[in-house]
């Protein structure tokens, strides 16, 4: 996995008061890693971020985040109706 | 985990392939500018899944792969000189220059690190008062705000023997640079979601107006890159061209003022050499005159070899999208992951890495 270009969502768990660069630390599926949150000075504890090399660039927006699924799954199955239940696992 | 299991749904994704089988009437070919999404595209197999002449285009949006073979050279250069810790992301340190990469130089006892962030970087200089530490600044407008942060924290605390060696590029200057090639053959662009996470898109807006093109803001995730295809294609079958966000949940329309504000303190827009595509005017960035003196370039005058790249090597007209990685004679010979002759087979996210690890084999030869 390149360092370069993925930007990952990850959990705020903790902000670590740094004296002069808001840190904070992350979780990642388990992974936890001091990340700078200089740039979403409105997220909290408990919010997602979107980090690329060790900064949040990002605040994930949790209503977009379930919007976007609702829309997908609202996407009729045409290859269920054509084929059975058994593909539509 | 929570924002990244959804988006892989295996059920979801066949209703949005259905949904593109659906709404395509004819063929059209899409770029997807970001190394990342060609990377999931090739890995999963996307590409191959869509309709019959729903054609993916990939881009050059792999910084490793752009970064001019003149900077890699310096980096060189700079690496092996015995007063320099040298810092870099992982994937840098296997790049092909003229003579040698950044692991050949650690490998005959250059001071060669791999940081996950710039941060480590100052913070390497700041425990190393009587090292110089430069740290290679690449990437697109994502990696920006963390480098000018870099520089930004460095300058704060007053540390002197910290510098970086800046290779920034930006990705609209290549949309436009792409869309103005004769043998331009794209119709519609997946902007990089995390770069317009950074940027937002009212870049992308007169692009969309001017070449009459789709854009849409796309994330990274399998069903993400669907999505953004369809998207694409709705716009493409109606005869649209605007700008379209897929990547609602982490990209707004004016991005990340606060990191904006950084970048444009650190750097000023300056022309950039693409390595295999050449000089793009206004396509890079480059350290502002209040922070010229953690240029590292300045700080280490190169010794000037002319760079030379390998002639086998096509990622020029990869890069260009106009030519795919098995078109090239040296593909998985002469230049594989471990070997590579060229950029694109180095970084995960090169288009050439990115096939070779999905075990993408050249046409077989026709038998006579």
């Amino acid at each position: 996995m390149s360092a370069v270009c993925l930007g990952v969502p990850g959990r705020i768990v903790a902000l670590t008061g740094a004296p002069d660069l808001r840190m904070g630390t992350v979780d990642f599926d388990g992974v936890r890693r001091p990340v700078c949150l200089a740039y979403t000075p409105e997220a909290e504890v408990g919010d997602y971020v979107i980090v690329h090399v060790g900064f949040a660039i990002s605040q994930v927006d949790e209503v977009e985040a379930a919007r976007t699924l609702e829309v997908l799954r609202a996407i009729p199955d045409a290859l269920a109706g054509e084929l059975g239940p058994e593909f539509a696992q | 985990m929570k924002y990244l299991d959804e988006y892989r749904d295996p059920v979801l994704a066949r209703r949005l392939l259905s949904e593109l089988r659906a709404t395509a009437t004819r063929p059209w070919a899409i770029m997807e500018v970001c190394g990342g999404q060609t990377h999931t595209l090739v890995r999963q197999g996307i590409d191959e899944l869509l309709p019959a002449g729903i054609r993916m285009i990939h881009g050059p949006g792999c910084p490793v792969c752009v970064t001019p073979l003149a900077t890699i050279d310096a980096a060189v250069a700079i690496a092996a000189r015995p007063d320099v810790i040298f810092t870099s992301y992982g994937d840098m340190l296997r790049v092909p220059g003229t003579a040698g990469d950044l692991l050949g130089v650690k490998a005959r006892g250059g001071d060669v690190r791999v940081v996950y962030t710039p941060l480590d970087a100052v913070r390497i200089a700041r425990e190393h008062p009587d090292r110089q530490v430069v740290f290679f600044a690449v990437g697109f407008e994502t990696t920006a705000p963390a480098n000018a942060m870099a520089v930004l924290h460095a300058a704060a605390t007053g540390l002197r023997n910290f510098s970086v060696l800046v290779s920034h590029v930006l990705v609209p200057p290549a949309i436009t640079a792409i869309l103005d090639a004769p043998d331009n053959q794209v119709q519609a662009f997946l902007a990089a979601g995390h770069v317009c996470a950074v940027m937002g898109w009212t870049e992308y807006e007169p692009i969309a107006r001017c070449y009459g093109v789709p854009v849409v803001v796309t994330g990274f995730e399998p069903l993400d890159l669907l999505e953004g295809i369809v998207m694409a294609v709705r716009q493409l079958e109606a005869g649209r061209a605007a700008v379209e966000n897929q990547y609602a949940r982490a990209v707004r329309r004016d991005g990340n003022t606060a990191a904006q504000q950084a970048v444009r303190r650190v750097f000023r827009v300056s022309e950039r050499t693409w390595r295999g595509i050449g000089p793009i005017p206004a396509s890079g960035l480059a350290l502002t005159a209040e922070f010229a003196a953690f240029d590292a370039e300045a700080r280490f005058p190169a010794g000037g070899t002319p760079a030379v790249e390998h002639p086998d090597c096509i990622a020029g007209r990869i890069l260009r999208g106009i030519a795919v990685p098995t078109d090239c004679p040296a593909y998985g010979t002469r230049c594989t992951p471990l070997s590579p002759l060229g950029a694109p087979m180095v970084s995960t996210e090169g288009t050439c890495a990115a096939f070779h690890h999905a075990g993408r084999r050249k046409p077989p030869v026709e038998a006579r």
